[in-house]
């Protein structure tokens, strides 16, 4: 990568930090390789038996499906927009895994997989997006904060939250972290930094998984940052890994020890899981406008599930009737997912006047008794 | 006459600023190789070259920020807020640096920065991007606040504020970003309605209907609609919201002795409670009935399948227009 006297970037085929490409100081973690082989790490030694590996595949299989799902939906005029999480089922499947049921995640708006991994039913997803709610799941239940729109900001709740775990007494043994999720344009928010500042000096218990799918929307990652993004994390004073993002047991192991240590009391630490997004930034984008098909294709060979496939099959973990099974299971949640978008009732008018406070509004309850009123000189198939 | 999208006016009218002063800069989240996530800049970097249509990193406090630097230095940019909701990350620089440099510098520092921000709702979008903060910045001294409400206005409006030594927050009605109309494109910009002033939509006598952005087709709607009530309506698109333009204003309320102001940003603290205010102390003897508002309510955006019970529309208005006759 060139940056010219006007700040111009010349950027190489690929995206900064690939592999290879910044020298000896850029590793990348990988446990399982794009061809399926299992590969091993000293610092990362991970067993998994049988039946987690085929319970990983069944899930990376499932949320994909939402995912298919739920794009369809959209272009059938269901949803009024989604999010693709296509090509990040790893990084958000192994991270979600490696939660404990005390953690608390706080996500972006593309943490389906993570919210299926915290056992929220994803038709509550559907309902942002179908624009029946802003959200509206309990965050304490799951434990699995609101999807949060404005990029970036959650980093700091994420942080609060862990200066609360720590003001509990949570951390140390049997301790509690929290995790919070990112992508890599929002390693340029003024939020984020200050995240890292504050979870720095205060040594909070919180992990910072940036999902680097290379894009934001149509900005690559040149336009973020001249260094690779785990690298960051040392001008802040905390420890910085890149896990290959698309590895499902590497993303598992490392987020694994990054909450462990956090729960004990060791402070934050930046995992960057370097990934792709496979599809469009949102079902409004038209990524073709803007990067190689060549590019796509590339990554097309890294996909996070062929290669979790690939290990079970050589392995004989798994047999032709698991891949069916998993993909009937496929099949039925899909079915799920559309029957409960398709059949999820419009809200009310009046509950726009709802949750507004905690506490009697005045102003709100007369606006509300007028609208009401309003509403009732119509005739009442169109008015509710 | 060319027919073009109010999304188009925009793009032209940049594109010929772009042309007219070699300091004039864009910056902002996907607009050069994207051209936008609306198009508006569609095209603009391929013509001007990365160093003046620049996508810049993903933080609104970095992008008007390095703007003022940029305008200290003599350039001329003009930002892109990709949507309203996204404006806050920004308000510190806007609102405690843009605002003021002007008075704290005792009038030596000039900082004319344009920041785009596509604003309202009526798309079916998620959370933060159909959000109407127009008040917040017409509540700020030192900001002109202005909103388009036609291709037309669209073409010559973003010039005017691209050429304008203070700061200008430009507001653009997203959901009339498709809507066609004939803009003038061969007249000089002088020949153009000033920046300052509003312009009469429809003329009427009986009731002055108050409007900018998205509510201005709303509003003509209505007219054409109470019309056939035998009303006479009066639509203004005020186009100016900081300042006002009482002169126009309040020449029609004293005719008209009746005045309604529509948005959908929230009455409470709007625009139109400004308005409502001072036509009362200017127009009290002319006037019929009080000033009544149609707006959003007092209440966070809701979610899309609702937003048409939160946006004022046309039976709204015509409600309120009655309600003034039946005081």
């Amino acid at each position: 990568m060139t940056v010219d006297a006007h700040g111009a970037v010349t950027a190489p085929g690929s995206a900064a930090g690939l592999d290879g490409q910044q020298g000896p100081r850029t590793e990348t973690i990988q446990l399982l390789t794009p061809e399926g082989e299992r590969v091993e790490h000293p610092d990362y030694p991970l067993e998994l038996t049988t039946d987690e590996m085929k319970g990983l595949y069944t899930d990376l299989v499932l949320v994909r499906r939402i995912d298919t799902e739920a794009i369809a939906l959209q272009r059938q005029g269901e949803l009024g927009i989604w999010a693709s999480l296509l090509g990040q089922e790893a990084a958000q499947v192994g991270s979600g895994r490696a939660l404990g049921p005390r953690d608390m995640a706080f996500p972006t708006y593309r943490e389906h997989g993570v919210a299926w991994c915290r056992g929220l039913d994803p038709s509550r997803l559907l309902e942002l997006f179908r624009g029946v709610s802003h959200g509206g799941w309990d965050p304490a239940e799951h434990r699995f904060h609101l999807y949060t729109i404005v990029i970036g900001a959650q980093t700091l709740h994420a942080t609060g939250y862990a200066m609360g775990i720590q003001r509990d007494g949570a951390v140390g043994e049997d301790g509690e972290a929290a995790i919070v999720y990112f992508g890599d344009g929002a390693t340029s928010q003024g939020d984020v930094n200050e995240a890292f500042i504050w979870a720095s000096v205060f040594n909070a218990p919180v992990v910072f998984f940036c999902q680097n799918n290379q894009w934001a929307i149509s900005e690559p990652l040149e336009r973020q940052s001249r260094i690779p993004l785990y690298q960051r994390a040392s001008g802040f004073g905390f420890p910085g890994v890149r896990v290959d993002g698309n590895d499902v047991f590497a993303c598992l192991a490392v987020t694994r020890k990054a909450l462990q240590a956090a729960r004990e009391g060791q402070g934050p630490m930046l995992i960057e899981a370097f990934t792709y997004r496979m599809g469009a930034h949102t079902t409004t984008d038209d990524p073709t406008r803007y990067r190689l098909a060549s590019e796509l294709e590339a990554w097309k060979l890294k996909d996070p599930i062929e290669r979790v496939k690939a290990y079970l099959v050589r392995t004989g973990a798994a047999d032709a009737a698991f891949f069916a099974g998993v993909d009937e299971q496929a099949n039925e949640l899909g079915w799920r997912v559309r029957k409960a978008c398709q059949e999820m009732p419009d809200p009310q008018p009046l509950a726009m006047f709802e949750n507004v406070y905690a506490e009697p509004n005045t102003l709100l309850d007369s606006e509300r008794a007028q609208y009401a009123a309003y509403l009732d000189t119509f005739a009442p198939e169109v008015a509710r | 006459m060319t027919t073009m999208t109010l999304c188009k006016a925009l793009n032209a009218g940049l594109r010929k600023a772009l042309e007219d002063d070699p300091k004039v800069l864009i910056m902002g989240e996907d607009v050069g190789k994207l051209g936008g996530v609306f198009r508006v800049t569609d095209g603009l970097q391929k013509d001007f070259g990365e160093s003046r249509v620049v996508d810049t990193p993903l933080a609104e406090s970095g992008i008007v920020g390095t703007a003022i630097g940029l305008a200290l230095r003599g350039y001329r940019p003009v930002c892109e807020i990709q949507f309203d909701g996204f404006v806050f990350p920004a308000f510190d620089q806007i609102v405690s640096q843009l605002a003021k440099l002007r008075m704290r510098s005792l009038g030596q520092l000039t900082v004319p920065v344009t920041i785009r921000i596509p604003f309202g709702g009526g798309i079916g979008a998620v959370e933060h991007h159909s959000e109407s903060p127009e008040a917040l910045f017409a509540h700020t001294a030192g900001l002109r606040v202005v909103a388009c409400g036609s291709a037309s206005d669209a073409y010559t409006m973003i010039q005017q504020s691209v050429a304008w030594d203070d700061p200008v927050i430009f507001f653009e009605p997203k959901r009339r970003y498709w809507d066609k109309a004939d803009v003038d494109t061969a007249s000089p910009l002088s020949a153009a309605v000033p920046l300052n002033r509003a312009r009469t939509v429809l003329e009427g006598t009986d009731v002055t209907v108050l409007c900018y952005g998205p509510m201005v087709r709303t509003c003509a709607e209505s007219a054409v609609a109470a019309r056939a009530d035998g009303r006479s309506v009066e639509v203004i698109d005020l186009r100016s919201l900081a300042p006002l333009d009482e002169e126009t204003i309040m020449a029609s309320v004293r005719r008209t002795g009746r005045c309604v102001v529509v948005h959908e940003a929230p009455v409470t603290g709007g625009i139109g409670a400004e308005i409502a205010a001072r036509i009362t102390e200017q127009c009290f003897y002319q006037l019929e009935s009080p000033v009544l508002r149609v707006g959003g309510f007092s209440a966070p955006y809701p979610p899309s399948r609702l937003e048409e019970h939160y946006l004022p529309d046309l039976d709204r208005v015509l409600d309120a227009v009655d309600r003034t006759f039946a005081a």
